[in-house]
């Protein structure tokens, strides 16, 4: 049986046990919530950051009243008749902008060294829903440094604790060596002894971390990501698909990467070998350059046709206006 | 309210060889015959504590090592779990560990003094262990004991309504009793006969 | 007024032994559940009743009962929630430790009448002493032929087992709880689906409070009518309120609902008035979660009427002027007590014992108590106290679990009824460095 989904006024239907936010990504465009803990290949991801909270103002065709409280659009199956509201709801916006000033009260804000700017979810949905000031004059939180190996980085203070990486060693790199240590504000992803995670698909927790917390060790500090070209290439991978993205500067790879979809979400896992160990020109096929789909710093490079200047000027503006809120 | 680093430093495996007596082992494959099979995981926390009484006071690496063995999971699972309850401590602890409820209802009714009045009496402060490796002091959240408040915990006994006097008392019997070994009806691994 | 249910045997000497419980009426329920009733009577009978969860959320017992998923072929689980961690409650651990096989014989009714083979009682692990105590009663009731196999030569058979926590006051929560009995760290889980349907071991599930569960043994007997003709409208049958604080007489009490909280608290068989014949300053009548009253509202509503010890008549006036009779802890405070430290007090608690899964908890939990510490410790300012309403604000509702609302009411309440406590502390915080907080000269002419 098919089910009747509303968002932001516009119907969709969807198969029983879709999620709102997989409606939502079915719909496209501003109805779809971000989302920085669920990933769909991950099961039993999601629930956590509570950016993708919307509000149900139907429940559903045989009862219409609203659900009480906002509710995590990643994990709530849609029922027939529900209506959701998710930009249309200043409740949804003033929650998520909420969730924003919580994420980033204890971030140390070092995107100018960090990796993963330019390509970072959090990055993106501060410029989205965050504001300009900052109510926060507490310290900031600090963890210990730990070294978890020599092909990824652990900045723990980076870490929103979305659990991706944790569900990506459980499902696909094999015997997990790391976890969610401690409780409340000081729990850490941390391996507890000294360990390494070395798995041949363990380089995959860089490609779902939604933060800088976790970014490759054969990459850092070479290039800042919109200074490369995103090539899509290809190479015959007795481990994995041998699909990716070649990132490049002249004819020099600097980094390889799973190939992402317009949510982010990579299309495939690749293997430690592709990701770390091929940086030849000659180890791949280069099929061409890629328009990255995702909306974000790097897909506003010279790939991509830019129809109106869509990022910079409304954030100008919507910088502006909220200085002139405060 | 500093902003000191979180202290979680990376633990260090000594390699010892570490097993539960007979009589223990058997306790434990008693319990962990209350969860259905292939649920043996659901008896963690309770053998955790027990390994915790017995194998020398608190969960070092090879003890929850062995543990995760013994469970047949991953060592991390046993790792994530013992950092996530309080009661597990992580790190050498004196004999006699004593917790004091610092929670709303005690610490009107005196909570506060009372670790005060300890952290003087016994010259350590919080989470300190004395140098003769009798007592650690430790202030815990509620204990569920409001109604008798003041109130601490020692080796998961309650001592309630506590004044200095009768902590004097309670410190000077623990002190002679050093030497004894514990009365074993005391013991996790009794709680369960 | 004052009929007992829960506490009517609890001073016979040793009732705490099988055979002194049995010979005081113990287990005669299990007989008739078992031997004349079908599980659905008893469930109805429940719903008549109008028994509602003791453990705080006080959501109606029959109903989450008929919630349990009967269509799959799975086990079913009763799980106890004797996790009893709500500051200023501790009620369970006293039925527990006083009446164990009160508690056994309500779990045996249920779980025939829920069709269940299998039952867990989670206890915190700071009660270890009681894991002894319950363990020797459900020893005794097996070998008197009330659990295990073939219960009184019926076909329901029934296992029962006592399983500890470790320090964790999320696991309260009931699938937090089910997380920690499954061995895992105590993080909610997202619902849906909720454990009547997935619960432990993804099996459909009831969780109950220790009380909730207490109270079925005379519901069997006596009927869902006989109990919901005790109390008063909606709040049927009687409560353990467990009372401390600045009073008199701290203790656990069985009250009928219905009686005034005036007599509660000034009756001398209760908490016979606020110690040392200081004035009453505020109560928190729920555990540490609900909002703080001052007295003005917790003897009368806004209306001007009597506030009664129901549900209904503690949560008048909404937040606005009410508050909520929670789990029934009910915290008194004397002229003395200090809002803004109590509030700190509370905020560093749930900052402690936030499981750290979702954002608003646990970043929000740890903002409000660096902010209260900085007033309660003189160096706040008067823009504080608004941030601390806005990020309450934003925490509640925005949630995985209620511990996120349980940690916002508290301080959210404290500011709406004292907020000249805290501008004080702002304006004046050489005086508020110099207080000397606690309460040891209390004692000192004692023992």
């Amino acid at each position: 049986m098919m089910l009747k989904i509303t968002i932001d006024n516009q119907t969709i239907e969807v198969e029983e046990g879709t999620t709102i936010l997989q409606a939502a990504r079915k719909i496209g465009g501003s109805v779809v919530p971000p989302a920085m803990c669920w990933y769909s290949k991950l099961e039993g991801s999601g629930g956590k950051c509570r950016t993708c909270l919307v509000k149900v103002s139907e429940g559903s065709a045989k009862d219409p009243r609203p659900l009480p409280k906002l509710v995590a659009s990643c994990r709530t199956p849609v029922v027939d008749g529900m209506v959701v509201q998710n930009k249309t709801s200043p409740e949804v916006l003033e929650a998520r902008k909420a969730i924003v000033e919580f994420l980033l009260i204890n971030h140390p804000l070092d995107c100018p060294v960090c990796d993963q700017a330019g390509e970072c979810d959090l990055q993106d949905l501060s410029y989205d829903n965050g504001k300009v000031s900052c109510r926060y004059q507490e310290s900031r939180r600090e963890f210990e440094v730990i070294d978890i190996g020599n092909l990824i980085k652990l900045h723990m203070n980076r870490c929103i604790l979305c659990y991706r990486c944790v569900y990506v060693a459980d499902q696909i790199a094999g015997k997990r060596v790391h976890g969610i240590l401690y409780r409340g504000d000081v729990s850490e992803i941390s391996t507890y002894i000294k360990n390494s995670i070395d798995h041949n698909f363990s380089g995959n927790v860089i490609d779902v971390c939604p933060v800088g917390a976790l970014t490759d060790k054969t990459f850092r500090f070479k290039n800042r990501v919109w200074f490369l070209k995103p090539m899509t290439a290809h190479r015959d991978c007795p481990t994995c698909s041998g699909k990716v993205i070649a990132w490049m500067r002249g004819s020099e790879i600097y980094r390889i990467t799973g190939r992402k979809d317009e949510f982010g979400e990579v299309e495939e896992f690749i293997c430690n070998e592709c990701r770390f160990e091929k940086k030849n020109i000659n180890d791949w096929i280069v099929e061409g350059p890629t328009t990255l789909k995702r909306h974000s710093v790097i897909s506003q490079n010279h790939y991509k046709e830019i129809k109106t200047p869509s990022i910079i000027n409304p954030l100008k503006e919507k910088m502006e206006k909220q200085t002139n809120d405060e | 309210m500093s902003g000191q680093k979180i202290n979680h430093i990376l633990h260090q495996k000594q390699n010892i060889p570490i097993c539960f007596s007979e009589a223990i082992l058997q306790k434990v494959h008693k319990i962990i015959a209350h969860y259905p099979e292939g649920k043996q995981k659901s008896a963690l926390l309770p053998i955790l504590h027990i390994a915790q009484e017995e194998l020398g006071g608190y969960l070092n690496v090879d003890v929850m090592d062995y543990i995760a063995d013994l469970l047949k999971i991953q060592p991390i699972e046993v790792y994530e779990v013992a950092t996530f309850y309080s009661q597990y401590y992580l790190d050498k602890v004196g004999k006699y560990v004593i917790e004091v409820c610092r929670t709303g209802p005690c610490a009107i009714c005196g909570g506060e003094d009372i670790q005060e009045y300890l952290e003087g009496k016994l010259h350590i402060k919080d989470g300190e262990t004395t140098a003769d490796g009798l007592f650690t002091l430790k202030t815990v959240e509620c204990l569920g004991a409001c109604g008798f408040a003041p109130v601490m915990q020692i080796n998961t006994e309650f001592y309630e309504h506590l004044t200095p006097a009768k902590i004097d008392i309670i410190l000077e019997d623990l002190r002679l009793n050093a030497t004894n070994d514990k009365h074993s009806d005391k013991t996790w691994a009794e709680k369960y006969s | 007024m004052g009929r007992k249910i829960l506490l009517e045997n609890s001073d016979i000497p040793n009732i705490k032994s099988f055979d002194v419980f049995r010979a005081h009426g113990g287990y005669v329920s299990v007989e008739k559940a078992l031997k004349t009733m079908a599980p659905d009577e008893i469930i109805e009978e429940v719903k008549k009743s109008g028994l509602r969860g003791r453990g705080g959320a006080g959501f109606p017992t029959g109903l989450k009962w008929t919630f349990l998923d009967r269509k799959s072929n799975k086990p079913r689980y009763l799980v106890c929630n004797g996790d009893e961690s709500e500051p200023g409650t501790f009620k369970d651990r006293y039925l527990m430790e006083k009446l164990p096989h009160l508690l056994i014989e309500g779990m045996i009714c249920s779980s025939f009448a829920l069709g269940v083979n299998t039952a867990y009682i989670y206890i915190r692990g700071e009660f270890k002493y009681l894991l002894g105590i319950l363990n020797q009663a459900i020893n005794e009731a097996y070998k008197n032929g009330f659990l295990g196999k073939n219960i009184l030569g019926t076909n329901f058979s029934l296992d029962m087992y006592v399983h500890p926590g470790a320090g964790a006051y999320i696991c309260g929560e009931e699938t937090a709880l089910l997380e920690s009995l499954e061995g895992n760290r105590g993080n909610p889980r997202i619902k849906p689906p909720f454990p009547a349907v997935v619960g432990l071991y993804d099996c459909p599930t009831v969780v109950n409070n220790v009380e909730t569960l207490a109270n079925v043994g005379y519901i069997v007997n006596f009927g869902g009518d006989a109990y919901a003709s005790i109390g008063l409208g909606k709040s049927t049958g009687t409560k353990l309120i467990s009372a401390c604080g600045n009073i008199n007489n701290p203790g656990v009490y069985e009250i009928e609902l219905g009686m005034s909280v005036e007599d509660f608290i000034y009756k001398e068989e209760f908490c016979g008035g606020i110690k040392d014949k200081l004035e009453l300053k505020a109560v928190v009548p729920g555990g540490s979660s609900v909002p703080i009253v001052p007295k003005e509202l917790i003897l009368f509503t806004a209306s001007g009427e009597k506030r009664l010890m129901t549900y209904e008549s503690l949560a008048e006036g909404g937040f606005e002027s009410g508050t909520m009779l929670g789990s029934g802890g009910f915290i008194v405070y004397d002229q003395n007590a200090c809002i803004v430290r109590n509030t700190w007090n509370f905020s560093r608690f749930y900052h402690h014992e936030s499981c750290g899964q979702c954002s608003p908890c646990r970043e929000g939990t740890g903002w409000m108590e660096k902010i209260l510490w900085r007033i309660e410790h003189g160096h706040g300012n008067m823009k504080d106290i608004d941030l601390l309403i806005s990020i309450a604000d934003k925490i509640e509702g925005n949630t995985i679990c209620p511990l996120g609302d349980a940690a916002a009411w508290p301080v959210a309440s404290a500011i709406r009824h004292f907020r000249e406590d805290f501008i004080f502390h702002v304006q004046y915080p050489e005086i508020v460095k110099n207080i000397k907080h606690g309460a040891l000269y209390k004692y000192d002419n004692q023992d």
